[in-house]
């Protein structure tokens, strides 16, 4: 138990379109009720982690820091860290898992805020579209005008459609369902006003083949927290506890364009390699879908499927609906949720195991979940369970 | 008038890159020591360390590993739409370049075309684009 992590606190702010509301006082409002959910106090939390903590040059991107958190809510911390050179989002929650296993921490709270939709509306605090100088891996991509990563991954799905007949009804299951799960998620109000049909997908414009405005999340302002304690800190909850039971990274090569296949294709296999579950053992899926693609390669790496076979996988949307073998995204995905930038999915994830997922909670005792971040060249996985 | 593109910062690490198409030259970094190609540029050679690195010029043919049409404009007066592609470049295994392919239709473009690259010069800046070669 001592060298366990476990989940025990979850909590999110009103998720938006511009809401006035300052971001730390969304984090604020999303911290309380997931302090409240553990039955934790904030001067038990010694831990402060955040994928990618404040990008100053982004501010809509990540406008709070940890060192922000820490004071503005009273937090004795022990350990902070906040930073983009990490796995993917969720890693800054494998982070915290670490800490509270070495015995650094015993509460730790992650936290990951966005304000793009605000940021849209003031372009100073965002960054511009088309940056007259370019350097870093940019440099890479916007000289050609692949300006978005909606760009990056096109090129990844447009291979699928090629080579294993990815076709546009099919991958326009993933946003369907993202759209059908939102209308009963009480937080995703603000995005998602009706269901998604399939005509409706099928007409809709063309980003960058084949991904249609559908395929890619929607800007929102939010904040989302989890709470990750020790294993010998669990007399101090009151609360489920769900517990980290395996995690999983890969970073191979930074460069997008320079990966033979994105990240999640080494990242799955590692997460089974570090436990005793299965695939099989699996009753819902929350994959990051920051475009609607990037779940099919969640769903064959991770092995749900093989390599190729994630349109066939989610034809139709049976499988993938709240009543089937694999329910997907069930508070909506980014795309039907808003772009949480990956918390949603660990958020997500807990509350369904917990039962606590109200009108979009799916049949049965689910017992194992798991939760997944990243596109291209970096990815995170995260498998939970309920003990 | 065509819409400047964005210009990377020139570096030691990139510019023999972005400025090899004055010479008409696409040029990647190569290691002395064991042969092998570096890229995105590096002041060392990623398959075995050395130091002993130069950005020696390929043959500048690839075939398209894959593509995008892309039809969002992502600048004001951006024209669209226009193919984003990946292309694998030919002697150089394991480098891609993302680019665009210039000088014909968005309809002719296909998984595994021979392409061939041609240089847009902007203030000192060569951006290796690719044209179809058959």
């Amino acid at each position: 138990m001592a060298r366990e992590a476990y989940i025990t606190g979850v909590g999110q702010s009103e998720v938006g379109v511009r809401l006035p509301r300052h971001p730390l006082l969304l984090t604020l409002d999303a911290a309380k009720e997931a302090i409240a959910e553990a039955g934790l106090t904030f001067e038990q939390i010694d831990g402060v982690f955040s994928f990618p903590g404040k990008s100053h040059g982004y501010l809509a991107f990540s406008p709070v820091g940890t060192d922000e958190v820490i004071e503005a809510l009273g937090i004795k911390s022990k350990w902070q860290m906040g930073g983009l050179e990490q796995p993917a989002q969720l890693s800054a929650i494998g982070m915290a898992a670490w800490a509270v296993k070495e015995g650094i921490c015993r509460h730790v709270l992650c936290y990951r805020t966005v304000y793009e939709a605000g940021g849209m509306a003031d372009p100073a605090t965002y960054m511009p579209a088309r940056p007259d100088t370019v350097s870093g891996a940019s440099q890479w991509t916007s000289p050609f005008w692949a300006t978005s990563a909606a760009c990056w991954t096109a090129q990844y799905a447009a291979r699928h459609v090629h080579k294993y007949g990815l076709t546009r009804e099919q991958l326009g299951q993933i946003a369907i369902n993202g759209s059908k799960n939102a209308m009963l998620n009480p937080n995703a109000r603000a995005i998602t006003k009706e269901e998604l049909t399939l005509d409706k997908y099928m007409s809709a414009r063309m980003i960058s083949t084949p991904l249609c405005l559908y395929d890619c999340d929607r800007f929102s302002d939010a904040s989302t927290v989890v709470i990750v304690s020790a294993g010998d800190a669990l007399d101090e909850i009151r609360c489920e506890p769900i517990r980290i039971a395996a995690m999983s990274g890969s970073v191979d090569r930074y460069s997008w364009d320079q990966v033979e296949w994105p990240a999640a294709y080494d990242a799955g296999p590692d997460l089974w390699a570090r436990t005793d579950y299965t695939a099989a053992d699996v009753d819902t899926a929350q994959f990051y879908d920051g475009f609607a693609f990037l779940p099919i390669t969640w769903l064959e790496a991770l092995g749900f499927c093989g390599k190729g076979e994630g349109g066939r996988f989610i034809e139709g949307g049976t499988r993938i609906a709240r009543d089937g073998e694999l329910p997907l995204n069930t508070a909506g995905g980014q795309l039907g949720a808003g772009r949480l930038h990956g918390f949603g999915f660990a958020h997500e994830a807990v509350t369904q195991l917990r039962g606590k997922a109200g009108a979009r909670q799916i049949p049965g005792d689910p017992r194992v979940a798991v939760a997944t971040s990243g596109g291209g060249p970096l990815a995170a996985a995260l498998l939970l369970a309920k003990d | 008038m065509r819409l400047p593109r964005p210009r990377p910062k020139l570096d030691q690490e990139n510019s023999a890159f972005w400025t090899g198409g004055a010479e008409g030259k696409l040029r990647i970094v190569r290691c002395g020591d064991c042969g092998n190609y570096t890229h995105p540029p590096r002041i060392l050679c990623r398959h075995c360390q050395s130091e002993n690195v130069s950005a020696e010029p390929v043959a500048g043919t690839g075939v398209i590993d894959t593509f995008t049409v892309n039809h969002q404009p992502w600048a004001k007066d951006l024209p669209v739409p226009y193919v984003i592609a990946r292309v694998a470049l030919d002697g150089v295994p394991g480098v891609y370049l993302t680019t665009n392919i210039v000088n014909c239709p968005v309809e002719a473009v296909g998984f595994g075309d021979p392409v061939r690259v041609v240089f847009e010069e902007q203030d000192g800046v060569f951006y290796p684009l690719f044209e179809k070669a058959d």
